[in-house]
């Protein structure tokens, strides 16, 4: 494997990982504040969807990434009065918003645009196009560096450097901050928060409503950057993933990233190299594809450390009388 | 919504026709969906084809999930449909199990293969194989680096049927040529995962590929999109897409789903049954050439091409197909 090649397989590590680490830092968000939520891919996917139909029907990818924000936020929404006002079962609601988001956005796109669940292939301003960054072409001929500033760090969307600063964003606004340790303690110990005089409702709601935040911007990122256009079911599967790979990082934020990057380099490699061939034996490329959760699993039954969950994870709280 | 939609106008013509000879023919999709641009979209049209030439109507249901294959056949069955007409080689089973119980219903089922026909199906198949070695022989002729890019959908022998068919007649054209396949996935998800579409297309362009033939379903438009943004060619399946992208589209093969599909709705329930095998003898398969690509197309490729064509038709070329020993003497996959 030469020197240019694992550029190449880096560089597509980062394009995978992407969408994986918004979403990841979005569940880190809502789960850390006590509320889970499997319902990432569907906010993805109806993010994706409407970031896609805005941005060709006016042409300006900036308010197809509003639009998207705004239908991941309404999910989120749906999935914060179900869970957190009116105590409904965290887990079912989050599977009914998948559920909602995989059959409206076809609907929805087959109402409009009549191409059978896509919307029309988005063109010019429609699309994030590559960001060169300063001094990239200059420092293109330099050796070792000059490649690598130029192919791997240069040349992606802006809402790849986004997705990658949200992290130490993340770790600062959990860690540093007030807001980051009240939101930590509604996860852990919500009745300790409601005694301090601070709302528990109005912490869960913020959580959930950053995770919609992100969540839109992981879909407009698929259907925008990635895509030119929204196809039916394309998030395929990745919010589960990120699911894994925020139970891999044990709900932390710099682990996090970690966690994607090693998801989008296997998922890189699988796709460079089919089957992997190490003297004698061939890796099949399904094995590479199933790594990640076999890894979540290795996880989860505590063989590299013990995942545990924030505390008040999945329970509604209830306020004593 | 579809399937409600369906079910409720099976039961409502069902009234209607009650005790009537008169049967309407029904067609059902596979998951792909009816819009994929593709495979069961050619289907779709040539059952439309059919509907506006003749007047008739006819049911239909998109699948949507694997549970559903055999009661949706029954559904039609029992609605009195007749023909009964599926998409795809997953329906051969579900059709294999139901036929029997609705001996005067006639089941026709596209790309399925059984090791015993039942009386009353009707397998067709094409031999996807020869219209691949055209189109890998146009993508042979048309690379530059000598380096030409297969992307397969779910991984399974009807893919690398196709893939192994591109592989030879690329090989015929330039025996040096490099030859990168890829498969996008194991489980139906990879007939719809355009990203790994686009991320596959741009790590054979990065191993030197300039023309890529996406045999995929949905996973396709990212293909095509991708070789559009890098300027290179793709090379479209099943339905013509050359449209998609006007001259970075080389050509599309061509699997005439709609004929065989009007053909069977125009015959009704005299429809014949056993196996039937469309090649490029019977215009079953074939390559795509529009407005759209006549200028990436040079009267020297064409002739060549069609050459190749009458050669395989005579009997003078003889394409290797995928199922004689389920292996490939052009690629390994």
């Amino acid at each position: 494997m030469d020197f240019l090649t694992i550029i190449q397989v880096l560089d597509s590590t980062i394009r995978l990982s992407t969408p994986l680490l918004l979403a990841c830092l979005a569940g880190l968000f809502s789960e850390r504040a006590g509320i889970f939520d499997i319902g990432l891919e569907g906010k993805m996917l109806a993010a994706a969807f409407f970031s896609a139909a805005i941005a060709a029907v006016t042409g300006s990818v900036w308010l197809g990434l509003l639009a998207g924000t705004v239908a991941s936020l309404v999910l989120s929404g749906l999935h914060g009065l179900a869970s957190i006002t009116f105590r409904g079962n965290q887990l079912i609601s989050g599977v009914a918003i998948n559920f909602l988001a995989a059959g409206m956005t076809v609907l929805v796109a087959q109402d409009w645009f009549q191409q059978g669940g896509r919307t029309p292939s988005l063109i010019g301003g429609g699309r994030f196009s590559p960001l060169t960054l300063p001094f990239a072409e200059a420092l293109r001929d330099v050796p070792l560096l000059g490649p690598i500033y130029y192919e791997l760090i240069s040349g992606h969307s802006i809402l790849v450097y986004v997705a990658f600063l949200c992290v130490p964003a993340t770790w600062w606004v959990l860690y540093r901050t007030r807001f980051g340790l009240r939101l930590r303690a509604v996860g852990e110990n919500p009745a300790a928060v409601d005694t301090a005089g601070v709302s528990v409702v109005g912490m869960r709601y913020a959580a959930v409503a950053i995770c919609g935040l992100l969540c839109g911007i992981a879909g407009a990122y698929l259907a925008t950057a990635l895509q030119a256009g929204f196809v039916k079911d394309m998030t395929a599967g990745r919010g589960y993933i990120a699911l894994a790979a925020l139970i891999f990082a044990k709900w932390r934020p710099w682990q996090s990233m970690g966690a994607c990057l090693l998801f989008g380099l296997l998922q890189a490699v699988a796709l460079r190299y089919q089957n992997i061939q190490l003297g004698d034996f061939v890796i099949p490329v399904q094995v590479m594809d199933a790594l990640p959760y076999i890894l979540t699993v290795v996880i989860l039954a505590g063989f590299v450390g013990k995942a545990i969950p924030p505390r008040a994870g999945g329970e509604p709280y209830v306020k004593e009388r | 919504m579809t399937l409600m939609k369906s079910l409720l106008g099976a039961a409502a013509s069902l009234a209607l026709t009650a005790g009537a000879a008169l049967a309407e023919p029904a067609l059902i999709f596979d998951l792909g969906g009816k819009f994929d641009k593709s495979f069961n979209e050619a289907a779709f049209n040539g059952a439309e084809r059919w509907a506006k030439e003749t007047g008739g109507s006819f049911l239909e249901v998109e699948l949507q999930s694997e549970a559903q294959r055999e009661q949706a056949l029954r559904r039609f069955a029992e609605a009195g449909a007749n023909p009964v007409i599926t998409t795809g080689f997953a329906f051969a089973d579900p059709v294999n199990a139901v036929a029997g119980d609705y001996p005067d219903t006639k089941f026709v089922n596209i790309d399925g293969w059984l090791p015993e026909i039942p009386e009353n199906v009707l397998l067709i198949s094409f031999q996807e194989h020869q219209g691949s070695y055209l189109v890998g022989m146009l993508a042979a002729m048309a690379s530059k680096t000598g380096t030409i890019g297969f992307v397969g959908g779910m991984d399974i022998p009807l893919i690398r049927h196709f893939g192994c068919g591109y592989a030879q007649g690329a090989k015929a054209v330039n025996p040096d040529i490099k030859i990168v396949a890829n498969m996008t996935g194991t489980t139906p998800a990879a007939w719809n995962d355009p990203v790994k579409g686009s991320e596959l297309t741009k790590a054979q362009i990065s191993q030197g590929a300039d023309v890529v033939y996406a045999a995929a379903g949905g996973t396709g438009v990212g293909v095509l999109q991708t070789a559009a943004d890098e300027g290179i060619y793709s090379i479209g399946v099943d339905s013509n897409q050359n449209y998609l992208h006007p001259g970075s589209v080389l050509t599309s093969m061509l699997k005439r789903v709609d004929v065989a599909v009007y053909e069977t709705m125009k015959s009704g329930t005299d429809v014949g049954t056993g196996s039937e095998v469309l090649g490029l003898a019977e215009d079953g398969v074939g390559y795509a050439l529009d407005e759209n690509n006549e200028k990436l197309i040079t009267p020297e490729m064409k002739e060549k091409v069609d050459q190749a064509r009458q050669d395989i038709i005579d009997g003078k070329i003889n394409v290797v197909s995928y199922y004689e020993n389920d292996s490939c003497p052009a690629l390994s996959f």
